[in-house]
Parts: structure tokens; C-alpha cells; sequence
């Protein structure tokens, strides 16, 4: 297991190289020079030197690029010409709404889609199957953005139940909180309930195929049991995969879905900062982004593992 | 002289058996092809969605920018099937122009990925030293979520169609190299390829004319997902505001116009939402089955 771990944490090295040098390279990307772009049209030649100067434009590719990486390291993102501060100081600010609607987006996909999945395996070709099954690719083929419109016009504009858009801190209140989050979570969430429930369906149905459920069966074990307890922790692994995706995916699927419902989280901070052309937020957040969803799916890849001995022994 | 007439007719024969066999085997296409239903009902949308691409300058003769100020906001009446938006814009022809746009993003996107991923994934699957370095390459990519990486390059291009397509071609190319080369990598180490090394036939050739046929089923059923993905992200971005400009009617751009009058215009969401999903839904539905119909393994119609 140790071997295993070590050699799954070495292989991120190259892949994170990789992710660092494509961030780093966003700047350079824009067509002619990206500090008079970021200044606007107004500016001085004097100005533009002086942002060349503090960004380090001037200075060879692969020195900006180590002394960009070397800063990263240290915890140093950059620091934002719009917000006057520092990059990583302003994503820690916008993280609290990302990561509770993340975990409301998660915890509304899960309770969907893995109760519906089993339902679903354990009534193969029934009605319900087939109206879940049907649910599920509709609800694949909604993109989550077009659904949080959906669900503002129907329950805030027509209903007028929930707020159209805004955000309220915890510490305002429970109800205060929540109330601003519902619909970004099931506009969020949906898509991950439909993909959730595909998987625990497939994965049920070839456990319950297995014969050590048939031994189950007849030795005179309760189905619910059978289901819950036999077939259910084996069916695990594979859904665990797809949860752990769709939990890494809704960091950046929030992008988006902040940017409706005018939430102050990450995905709203990369927007705003496209639109204003605030490099080094882009570069940052997008780095630590893609950073945490790379770690969550390692977290996933261990808690194998733990969860199933059969991989533990394997592996070793 | 016998013999050679002998053999001669029996060419004759082998040709009619490998052109009765052939029309079998064509035969057996089409019906699996209507046997599946999903990819029966994703062909019929994508098919009329094309036909609204190719009508769009008849569904709406004045074009998709003619105003007429005196009918802001009007609801789905028999003079616009669809409404008008804020600026008196038929809503109808701004979708059917917008079909032109948000489709032609889709399919540039997955067929210029498609033949750039092509050539990555064949060349780094003969090619072992490739492998290592292109590889790496594309997961460093693929680890960057796909909308995040989009936005973040058309942070750097600039909002413009054309580096929409760019972007995300960037983001999806690495998807189709991995597919097809994990493809060719199975068909690599089949004999007859082995054979062909032996016989001194040059990489070019094994690989273009023997190996990359047969990657070709899983590099389309991947091009229809990524057709239905990249219109879903230009949507998104030109949502935004980083994707397509602002006067064009792609359908990103009447969705974001119409989340300005959401209180007063139903109709400017409702509608462009209807037509994203409709496509999406269609080609996902054609890529499920197009998978099942040329993977034998899942096949519903074997007889």
C-alpha cells in the first residue's frame, strides 16, 4: 500500500509540471502586450513600463516562469492590480461560498442518485427503471447552467419562493444561508445525481448478478440486506469514483453558476477577473483549482483502499 | 489453358461471394441502425437541426440584427412565432441564425480535434519515446477542468469566434489522442501488424493504412460527445461574455441578453434552452448508439 501511495504521489509530479507551465503561459498567450491590455487603452507608455517592471515582462521566459513557480511554492500567487491584493488572499476570501454550495450541490446529488441507482438495478426494465433511467439523461444532457435559469424563472420570478440571486454568509442565519443556495445546488447537482445514478445502477446490477448473492438469496437472507449490506458495499467502488469526480468537477462547474446567481465564491472571482483581465487572479485560481481536483481524486484513489480490502491485498 | 480458365472462374466466383458478402454486411448495418432506437432519434434531431441550419436565411428573411423598436418584448404571438427580445429582434430568426454559429463552433471543434488528437494518439502509440512526452502533455491538460481551461485561454485570445474554436479545441484534443491512442495501442501488437514490420513496410504506412482504420469507431462515437460538449461551452462562454461577441445570435449571447429581461421575457430563456438541449440531447443520444452499433460486445440487434 505504501509502494502504491508513493508511486501514485510521484506520478503527479509531471502532470502537475505540466498544469503549471500551461497557467503560467495564459499571459503570454494574449495577442501583443499584456500589460497595456490589462491597463486599457488610456494608459501611459510610462505606466505600461512600470507594469512590465512589477509583472517582470522584461526579464527571460523561463527566469518569469521560475521566479512565478518559485512564488507558488511559497504560497505567493501574485498579487492583483484590480482588487489591490494578494491572490492568494483574495481566493481564500472567495472560497467559503464555493465549498458550501459544493458540499449542498454534493450531498442533494448523492441522496438522488445513489437511492434512485438501486431502486432502478433491483427493478430492471420495470417502469421505474425506465422513467429513472430516462429521468437521468435528461438530466445529462441539461448543462447546469441552463437549468439554474430554468429554475429562476420558475421559482423566483413565477413562484417568487427563493430569492433570484445574492448570497448570505452562514453566520447570517441557517435559513438565510440556504435559501440563496437551493437552486444553485440543484442546478449544480443534477447533472451529478443523473451521472451518480447511472453508475450505482450498472454497478448494482452486475453485483447482483454475482453468485455470492444468489448464496445469500437462498440461504434465507432479508433482501434488504442482501441490497444494502452484500451487494451494496461491493457495487461502492465504482460509484465512489463518479462521486469523487462530480465533487472535484463542481468546484469548476461553479464558474459559471456563481457568476448567475451573483455568489461571491471562486468560479465568480474568475470571472470578474476574465472580464477585467486580471491575469495573475487567473492564473492563480485556475492553478489552485485544478490543484484541489487533482488532490480530491488522489484522496478518492486512496480511500479504495480503506474501503475494499481486495484492493488493499492487491496492490501490495 | 484448363486450369488458368479454372482459376480464372474461380475469381469470378470469390468476387460475386465478397460482393454478396459485402451486401450482407450492409444489409446487417441498416438494420441494426433502425434496431437502435437511440441512435434512430439522435440522427432525426441532429438531421433537423441541420435542416434549421441550412433554412435559417428562409425561417428568417430580414436577418437576425433587424430591429424593429416599436416591438420590444412581445411575446410568442403569430407575427413572431418566438417573441422579440429587448431590441425587437425576432427571436426565432436569431435562434435559427444562431444554430449557424453555435453548430459550426461544435462541428469545427470536433472535427479539428479529432484530426489532430488522431495524429497524436497514433503517433505516440508506435512511437514509444513519443508516448512518454505527448502523454504527460495531454494529462497535464486533461487535469485542468475542461470550462476552466477554456475560460482561461479566452482570457488570453480575446472574445472572438474563431479563437472559441480554438480554445476548445485545445481543451478536447487531448481526449481524442488518448482514445485513439489506447485504440492503437491494442491493434499494435496484433500479429498482422507484426507482419507487416517484417515485411520492411514503413511506419507511415502501417500507421495510416493499417492501424489508424481501426481506431476509427471509438474516435467517432468520442467527436459526437465533444460536438454536444463544445456547444454546450460556447454557450456557456458567449454566456459570459468570453466566447462569441456580443451582436452575433449565438445561442450563448440570446441566453445572456435574455437573463437581463428574465422578469419581462420568459420566452428569450425558455426558447435558446429548449434548442441547446434538444441538440445536446440528440447528439448524445446518436453517440450512445453509434457506441453500441459498432461495439459488438453491447449489440441489442446480433441476428
Amino acid at each position: 500500500m505504501k509502494v502504491y501511495m508513493l508511486k501514485r504521489l510521484l506520478s503527479l509530479i509531471p502532470v502537475l509540471f505540466v498544469v503549471s507551465i500551461v497557467v503560467f503561459l495564459i499571459i503570454h498567450l494574449t495577442p501583443g502586450d499584456p500589460a497595456s491590455v490589462m491597463l486599457g487603452e488610456e494608459a501611459t507608455k510610462q505606466q505600461i513600463e512600470e507594469l512590465r517592471q512589477k509583472l517582470g515582462l522584461n526579464l527571460p521566459l523561463y527566469q518569469q516562469y521560475f521566479h512565478w513557480i518559485g512564488g507558488v511554492f511559497q504560497g505567493n500567487l501574485g498579487f492583483s492590480f484590480f482588487m489591490k491584493e494578494s491572490v492568494t488572499k483574495a481566493i481564500f476570501d472567495h472560497l467559503g461560498p464555493t465549498i458550501s454550495l459544493s458540499i449542498l450541490a454534493e450531498i442533494l446529488a448523492i441522496g438522488i442518485g445513489v437511492p434512485m441507482g438501486i431502486l432502478a438495478a433491483r427493478r430492471r426494465g420495470s417502469v421505474a427503471d425506465q422513467s429513472f433511467m430516462g429521468l437521468s439523461l435528461l438530466g445529462i444532457s441539461i448543462p447546469s447552467f441552463l437549468l439554474s435559469l430554468f429554475l429562476m424563472l420558475l421559482f423566483a420570478v413565477s413562484l417568487k419562493w427563493l430569492p433570484v440571486a445574492g448570497y448570505q454568509p452562514l453566520s447570517n442565519g441557517l435559513w438565510n444561508h440556504l435559501q440563496y443556495l437551493i437552486m444553485p445546488a440543484i442546478a449544480l447537482g443534477t447533472m451529478k445525481a443523473a451521472l451518480i445514478a447511472r453508475m450505482t445502477r450498472s454497478s448494482m446490477l452486475e453485483v447482483l448478478n454475482s453468485t455470492f448473492i444468489k448464496t445469500a438469496r437462498s440461504k434465507g437472507v432479508k433482501e434488504r440486506h442482501v441490497v444494502y449490506k452484500h451487494a451494496l458495499r461491493n457495487a461502492f467502488l465504482p460509484i465512489l469514483t463518479v462521486i469523487g469526480q462530480t465533487f472535484a468537477g463542481l468546484i469548476a462547474g461553479s464558474a459559471v453558476i456563481e457568476t448567475i446567481f451573483n455568489i461571491p465564491g471562486i468560479g465568480q472571482l474568475i470571472i470578474n477577473s476574465v472580464l477585467r483581465r486580471d491575469y495573475s487572479v487567473i492564473q492563480g485560481a485556475v492553478l489552485f483549482v485544478t490543484i484541489s481536483y487533482v488532490f480530491i481524486n488522489l484522496a478518492i484513489d486512496l480511500l479504495y483502499g480503506v474501503i475494499d480490502p481486495r484492493v488493499r491485498l492487491n496492490r501490495k | 489453358m484448363g486450369a488458368i480458365q479454372r482459376s480464372f472462374e474461380g475469381n469470378v466466383e470469390l468476387s460475386r461471394i465478397k460482393s454478396d458478402l459485402k451486401k450482407q454486411q450492409r444489409n446487417l448495418l441498416i438494420r441494426r441502425f433502425f434496431a437502435n432506437k437511440s441512435v434512430l432519434i439522435g440522427s432525426i434531431i441532429s438531421i433537423f437541426l441541420a435542416c434549421v441550419v441550412l433554412l435559417a436565411p428562409f425561417i428568417a428573411p430580414e436577418g437576425p440584427y433587424a430591429m424593429e423598436v416599436a416591438n420590444r418584448l412581445q411575446g410568442p404571438s403569430s407575427a413572431h412565432l418566438l417573441g422579440t427580445d429587448n431590441f425587437g429582434r425576432d427571436v426565432l430568426g436569431r435562434i435559427a441564425y444562431g444554430a449557424q454559429i453555435s453548430m459550426g463552433v461544435g462541428s469545427s471543434v470536433a472535427i479539428i480535434s479529432s484530426l489532430l488528437g488522431m495524429m497524436i494518439g497514433l503517433y505516440a502509440s508506435y512511437f514509444r519515446s513519443l508516448d512518454s512526452v505527448l502523454m504527460r502533455i495531454c494529462d497535464g491538460l486533461m487535469a485542468i477542468p475542461g470550462i476552466l481551461l477554456a475560460i482561461a485561454l479566452m482570457a488570453a485570445f480575446g472574445a472572438k469566434t474563431e479563437n472559441v474554436v480554438l480554445a476548445l479545441c485545445i481543451v478536447f484534443t487531448p481526449h481524442i489522442a488518448r482514445a485513439v491512442r489506447s485504440a492503437a495501442l491494442v491493434v499494435r501488437e496484433q500479429t498482422y501488424i507484426e507482419a507487416m514490420k517484417a515485411l520492411g513496410a514503413p511506419s507511415w504506412r502501417i500507421i495510416w493504412l493499417h492501424i489508424a482504420p481501426n481506431t476509427l469507431s471509438p474516435l467517432i462515437v468520442q467527436a459526437t460527445f465533444i460536438f454536444a460538449d463544445a456547444i454546450i461551452i460556447e454557450a456557456a462562454l458567449s454566456f459570459l461574455g468570453a466566447g462569441v461577441p456580443a451582436p452575433a445570435p449565438s445561442w450563448g449571447n440570446i441566453l445572456s441578453d435574455g437573463k437581463m429581461v428574465i422578469f419581462q421575457a420568459w420566452w428569450m430563456t425558455v426558447f435558446p434552452g429548449i434548442t441547446i438541449i434538444l441538440s445536446v440531447l440528440g447528439l448524445n443520444l446518436f453517440g450512445d448508439g453509434l457506441r453500441d452499433l459498432l461495439d459488438p460486445h453491447t449489440n441489442q440487434a446480433k441476428k
